[in-house]
């Protein structure tokens, strides 16, 4: 997995729970002469098994599900000053919280934009009803959905919108699609877009970008 | 082609018009603003709409015009905003129907496009759906991220090459330099054909604490030793342990045998305490027997010596075995070469 993913996850554990328990990980992953204190370079691609040992000692080493583990990361990345770029970049995505909804289909290639090597799971979203909403990612690791969820709860705080989400567990296979567990949906309802004022988005903010 | 000339063409209402080109310009055919799209407005202010282009724009190409049909004739056009902020436009007017004359101009911002949303503080709904415009603040942005990224990777790799690079040239133990790095400050000590003395320190019965004491005890008296020759000489000076117990000291500008002697001196000072332990066993009783040299500098006599850090090491080293001969604990200068 891109290096990206696995810094936002290293980001996310010292940032909540301090460098003495990522370096713990860091060696119970057999991973401390792969990694070490410098931790991941942010534009490598490591192994996919790296990050699935490194989800799975740190389910195991903070006694939490990994559903809970995984959401916590996706609002940290779009919540934490650490990580202020992504969550301007995913703001780029519309005006609103239903226009950016609307943007996750267009996600990974907006990813590769920016980082050609940056694989992303594909996004489809489905108008079910009026502010009703279905997305369902394919493609992707195990959990993702989960981060997915984080990512649009904390996204919905930026925006101020009301939302009400859940995980939907494995996604039901596309027409034509051969059945297998690679998918997850997620539901969102939209209550109010403008719920409260959210957080303030200039298009071009000073030091941003350049 | 006669067909696109008869046949009527499409038409839309100023609104709809601004929201395809919120950055249009309609012109009569001397050039005054009749009217413009909903961010043009905004950018020129109220008072635009029956000026004169050339009054609310400052001309880049073409300079001047006479008739508004004029400027249908360049490919694009280069103007920039009147007005505190100089922003930059480039744009392409064609022939419109409706008024005798007319010119329906469209603009667009330039590389200046992120100065352009700043100054005039746009946002998404300043442009049309389909202009690139957002995908190209969202791409500078997205670049500058990696940017720093990929700036942060390399300030890490280059640590970790400096860290590399020190440690290659430092002994662990003792922090002083090692073989290489004791090669690598006398060739440099050389090139600059500055005037040095070296002396070479060699502790006495090192094996004999090493093999009745054991190795922590060895390793123990080694540090102390680089300690204490840290201790006395001066900031310039570099130090080196190059075998198990010897010790280079370089002395650069220290040319004169005498104030050589007397870094000798104090050396064979601070090595006579015995090095004390912790765990509560009798102190180690150190000693050394040192051989010095100088050097006077490439600068020196008609025929200057070159410096051979083989031949200065070995000089060294016989005049440290006479100290021994001469029953050790004493400095023993090198003769001058034949």
């Amino acid at each position: 997995m891109h290096g990206l993913i696995n810094k936002a996850f290293e980001s996310f554990l010292t940032d909540t729970f301090g460098q003495p328990v990522w370096h713990q990980l860091l060696r119970q992953a057999d991973l401390w002469d792969q990694i070490g204190p410098e931790g991941f370079e942010t534009l490598h691609v490591y192994p996919d098994e790296v990050t699935c040992r490194m989800v799975a000692v740190a389910t195991a080493l903070l006694g939490r599900p990994s559903d809970s583990l995984l959401e916590d990361m996706g609002t940290y990345l779009v919540s934490h000053a650490r990580t202020a770029p992504l969550r301007r970049l995913l703001r780029f995505g519309g005006g609103n919280y239903t226009d950016f909804l609307r943007s996750l289909d267009d996600l990974p290639g907006r990813a590769r934009l920016a980082v050609p090597e940056l694989v992303l799971p594909a996004l489809t979203l489905n108008e079910t009803g009026a502010g009703q909403f279905q997305i369902t990612c394919r493609g992707c690791q195990s959990g993702f959905g989960h981060v997915l969820l984080g990512i649009l709860r904390g996204m919905a705080d930026d925006y101020g919108a009301l939302v009400v989400l859940d995980h939907l567990g494995p996604a039901a296979p596309a027409p034509g699609e051969p059945a297998g567990p690679a998918g997850e949906a997620l539901s969102i309802a939209v209550h109010d877009p403008a719920f409260h004022a959210g957080r303030e988005f200039v298009l071009a903010a000073a030091g941003a970008g350049g | 082609m006669s067909d696109g000339l008869t046949r009527p063409g499409p038409a839309c209402s100023p609104a709809a018009l601004g929201r395809l080109m919120p950055l249009y310009a309609w012109l009569d055919r001397d050039g005054v603003l009749i009217d413009a799209g909903p961010t043009l407005r905004k950018l020129a202010g109220p008072g635009a709409i029956g000026r004169p282009l050339g009054e609310v724009f400052t001309l880049v190409h073409p300079r001047s015009f006479a008739q508004a049909q004029d400027l249908t004739a360049a490919a694009a056009l280069r103007l920039v905003l009147r007005g505190p902020v100089a922003t930059a436009f480039k744009g392409v007017a064609v022939p419109l129907g409706g008024v005798e004359g007319g010119v329906l101009l469209n603009l667009s911002f330039s590389y200046g496009l992120r100065e352009a949303v700043r100054d005039h503080g746009l946002s998404d709904t300043d442009f049309a759906a389909t202009d690139l415009a957002f995908e190209l603040l969202y791409l500078t942005e997205a670049n500058g991220a990696v940017m720093a990224e990929a700036k942060k990777s390399s300030e890490r790799l280059r640590g970790a090459r400096a860290q590399a690079m020190e440690q290659a040239l430092t002994d662990p133990l003792t922090g002083l330099r090692n073989r290489r790095g004791l090669d690598r400050a006398l060739t440099r000590l050389g090139d600059s054909g500055q005037a040095f003395g070296l002396i070479h320190v060699d502790l006495d019965r090192f094996k004999a604490i090493n093999d009745t004491l054991g190795h922590a005890a060895g390793d123990l008296v080694l540090a102390a030793v680089g300690a204490r020759l840290r201790h006395v000489v001066r900031d310039a000076d570099s130090l080196a342990r190059i075998g198990g117990d010897e010790f280079v000291v370089l002395l650069p500008g220290l040319a004169e045998r005498d104030m050589v002697r007397r870094v000798a001196e104090r050396i064979l000072a601070a090595l006579a305490q015995p090095v004390g332990r912790d765990d509560g066993e009798p102190p180690i009783g150190v000693s050394a027997s040192l051989g010095a040299v100088v050097w006077d500098g490439a600068a020196a006599g008609p025929a200057p010596r070159p410096l051979s850090v083989e031949q200065l090491l070995e000089e060294a080293d016989r005049a440290l075995y006479r100290s021994k001969d001469a029953g050790r604990g004493r400095v023993t200068f090198a003769e001058p070469a034949a």
